[in-house]
């Protein structure tokens, strides 16, 4: 048995804008996710970060078949999954799982607790009705809620109940991996402890694989064992969460680390931040090069503009796609902007003639 | 004298369930040029307090007692026409979703000549020429040519700015900004608070921020109120507030923080669930999730009291002094993580 349960390799999805009512033809693609490659080891989570649109939830649909990829594979433990039947899937259905963002919209709101918790159960076909409601009780006490709310309706629970029930529907058959889609981004910082908390047990209890997306990097960092950083459906630097947040080597991982407020106001006024001008542009027609320099602090006209960067290891374990890595951290915006000369035969540009 | 000065301020809505206090005896002041973090959970009555200072409360279902002096006038006993006078000129709002105060269907420079002509007696081309500078002000790419967009023309980040620079375009002396930047990005919500931080230097406006993220509060306030089931239960400036921390709420929310500039294994839980505010806990409103809680906070309600012996920071809490410095000492060494 191999130690990665999940390894995408050039992922890519790309949502056709077409034009015509009888004869729809396409005119140009929305390249939500393009090429994204990683590894996800068992009994670990994978943090994934970038700003709103960098195509973290169109990735989580693809790994999970919610949505046929454009191109590259998928492998779930040791098995291709792109381009298998739904017949195919089933058995694999059971072995991944989803939670999302919103608490609210994520459950169905006409269910009893009792039969959202015990839908996988249902659909494929495990156990008796007696067993179904065992387990289910069950369930819902592992996540903390009162088994005897079995009868309940959605809109009984508070936003933090919801999620915890989002959590037990996910765990209803044993699943080998848990993709969260945001799971606390819309909760309370008191909520949002207990569900992380809840995550993390559950993790060692059952030994399960997370891989967990979230535009909050203290979230990120409190549960994950490695990150990959995500710009404009590109994975631009992954590494331990230890490397990426002592070491980022990616100018857009250092500008959304610095970006971070601490609650510690002298720190908070010490520290020099590092500020990215504008918005994620659009997927619809994404710049030339490398896709991070518009907004980029050491975009080097005539290379960061022209050629694309590879996502290759700068040390170890440690991969960026930059062609101008940062040397250290932290750094000011004046270092920032003035990537030593050695860099330019660094690691990151290593890439082959444009 | 302090610029806003709100005195036990009561706020009471008539529901179907019963009366909700949804503001409960609050008072704080806000110093001329200076950042105010309002800091709490959702449902603590944040938006609320704020709604009724600004008189934007429904009249139907709302009835509310205290005084808001600005500038020593009371707000609350204020003719209507006076306090719309006041609004978007000395004092102005800015909300969560910037669609609430910006209209669909006109221009973004027709609204903000609109608001220049509301307060100020000039000419139509003046209007539109501070119109263009608040929006550069704002960092609005292409000013000159975005000003005739509407605002569905305008991403997240870029209609937050433009709800910024129509609430500074008659440079207020008061900005209240209710999560201003909680659905936005972390770097867009640097940039939106470096710019309001900048504004805030170039006009001397003060500000009220309202937020339910303590990082947030570090970065940008001067002076923080904490609340809880509608009353503020702490009170003190940012540095007292971080460093000494005084009753177990705060040590809560504190601890309940992942935060980047330390490992922490577990997260401090508070448990349970915030107050219903139509049938509040008796005594200390935070008693029942309270791991301190002894037999005088069920029956008694603390008073918002000197916590640590100094004048500007205060607290509700029936903890001794001596106890409660020997817990911030034991707690802050794990970042107060794990209180329970
Ligand atoms: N069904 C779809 N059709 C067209 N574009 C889409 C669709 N789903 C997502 N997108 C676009 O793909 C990009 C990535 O979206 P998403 O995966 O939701 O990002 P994130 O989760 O990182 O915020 C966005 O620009 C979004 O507008
Ligand atoms: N118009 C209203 N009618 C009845 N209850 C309300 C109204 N507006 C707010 N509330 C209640 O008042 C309390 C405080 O709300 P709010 O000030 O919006 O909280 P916050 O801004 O801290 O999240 C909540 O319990 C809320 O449900
Ligand atoms: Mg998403
Ligand atoms: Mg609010």
């Amino acid at each position: 048995m191999s130690d990665d349960l999940l390894v995408v390799e050039g992922l890519k999805k790309h949502f056709p804008v077409t034009r015509g009512i009888i004869f729809q033809r396409q005119v140009a693609a929305v390249k939500a996710v393009d090429g994204v490659s990683f590894t996800v080891k068992r009994g670990e989570t994978l943090g994934v970060v970038g700003e709103s649109g960098c195509g973290k939830s169109t990735m989580a649909r693809c790994i999970m078949r919610l949505i046929e990829p454009t191109a590259g594979s998928v492998v779930f433990d040791g098995r291709e999954i792109t381009g298998l039947s739904r017949h195919e899937l089933r058995p694999i259905r059971r072995e991944m799982m989803m939670v999302f963002q919103d608490p609210y919209a994520s459950l169905n709101p006409r269910k009893r607790v009792g039969a959202i918790v015990g839908e996988a159960l249902e659909v494929h076909k495990i156990g008796t009705a007696t067993e179904t409601k065992r387990r289910v009780q069950e369930l819902l006490e592992i996540v903390g809620l009162n088994p005897e709310h079995y009868n309940r309706f959605p809109h009984e629970f508070s936003g933090g109940q919801r999620q915890r029930i989002g959590v037990a529907r996910a765990l209803a058959i044993n699943p080998k991996l848990i993709v969260c889609d945001e799971p606390v981004s819309a909760l309370d910082v008191s909520v949002q402890a207990q569900i992380l908390n809840l995550l993390k047990d559950l993790q060692k209890e059952f030994g399960l694989t997370y891989v967990f997306i979230a535009h909050d990097l203290n979230v990120v960092r409190h549960i994950s064992d490695r990150v990959l950083v995500m710009y404009l459906g590109h994975a631009v630097e992954v590494a331990t969460r230890d490397e990426l947040y002592h070491h980022p080597r990616h100018p857009y991982t250092g500008a959304l680390l610095s970006a971070v407020p601490v609650p510690n106001p002298e720190l908070a006024r010490a520290r020099q931040q590092i500020l990215l001008e504008g918005d994620v542009p659009s997927p619809l027609n994404p710049p030339s090069g490398c896709w991070f320099h518009p907004r980029c602090p050491r975009h080097h006209p005539g290379v960061c503009d022209v050629r694309e960067p590879q996502l290759v290891a700068a040390a170890g374990d440690h991969r960026v796609a930059c062609h101008f890595p940062l040397e250290r951290w932290p750094m000011n915006a004046a270092e920032m902007a003035a990537p030593a000369a050695s860099a330019s035969t660094g690691a990151g540009t290593a890439t082959g003639a444009p | 004298m302090a610029l806003l000065d709100v005195r036990d301020l009561h706020t009471t809505f008539r529901t179907d369930d019963g009366l909700v206090k949804a503001v409960d005896g609050v008072s704080f002041t806000v110093e001329p040029g200076k950042t105010l973090g309002i800091v709490g959970e959702s449902g603590s009555g944040k938006s609320v307090t704020c709604l009724t200072i600004m008189g934007l409360n429904d009249r139907r279902s709302a009835s509310t007692s205290g005084q808001a002096l600005f500038k020593g006038a009371d707000l609350l006993a204020m003719p209507k026409n006076e306090l719309r006078a006041l609004r978007g000129n000395e004092i102005s709002m800015i909300f969560q979703d910037p669609m609430t105060s910006l209209n669909p269907v006109h221009t973004i420079g027709r609204q903000l000549v609109e608001a220049v002509h509301l307060h100020q007696d000039v000419s139509r081309s003046s209007a539109r020429s501070q119109s263009l500078d608040v929006l550069k002000a704002v960092g609005i790419p292409n000013a000159e040519r975005r000003i005739d967009d509407y605002p569905h023309q305008f991403s997240g980040g870029m209609r937050q700015r433009v709800m910024i620079a129509m609430a500074l375009i008659n440079h207020p002396d008061l900005l209240i900004a209710d999560e201003p930047t909680t659905a936005l990005d972390v770097t867009t919500q640097a940039q939106i608070l470096k710019l309001m931080d900048t504004l805030q230097k170039e006009y001397g406006s003060a500000i009220v921020m309202i937020t339910h993220d303590l990082g947030v509060v570090a970065e940008i306030a001067d002076d923080v109120v904490v609340m809880y089931g509608a009353q503020v239960v702490e009170r003190a400036t940012a540095e007292e507030l971080f460093a000494r921390p005084s009753m177990p709420y705060t040590w809560g929310l504190l601890g309940s923080l992942p935060r980047i500039d330390h490992d922490v294994e577990r997260l401090a839980q508070i448990p349970g669930t915030p107050p219903s505010l139509l049938n509040p806990p008796s005594g200390c409103r935070f008693h029942p999730r309270c791991t301190y809680a002894m037999s005088i906070c069920q029956s008694e309600q603390p008073p918002l009291a000197s916590a640590t012996g100094s004048e500007t920071h205060l607290s509700r809490c029936h903890l001794d002094q001596a106890t409660r410095l020997t817990e911030i000492k034991k707690l802050e060494s794990g970042h107060f993580a794990e209180v329970t």
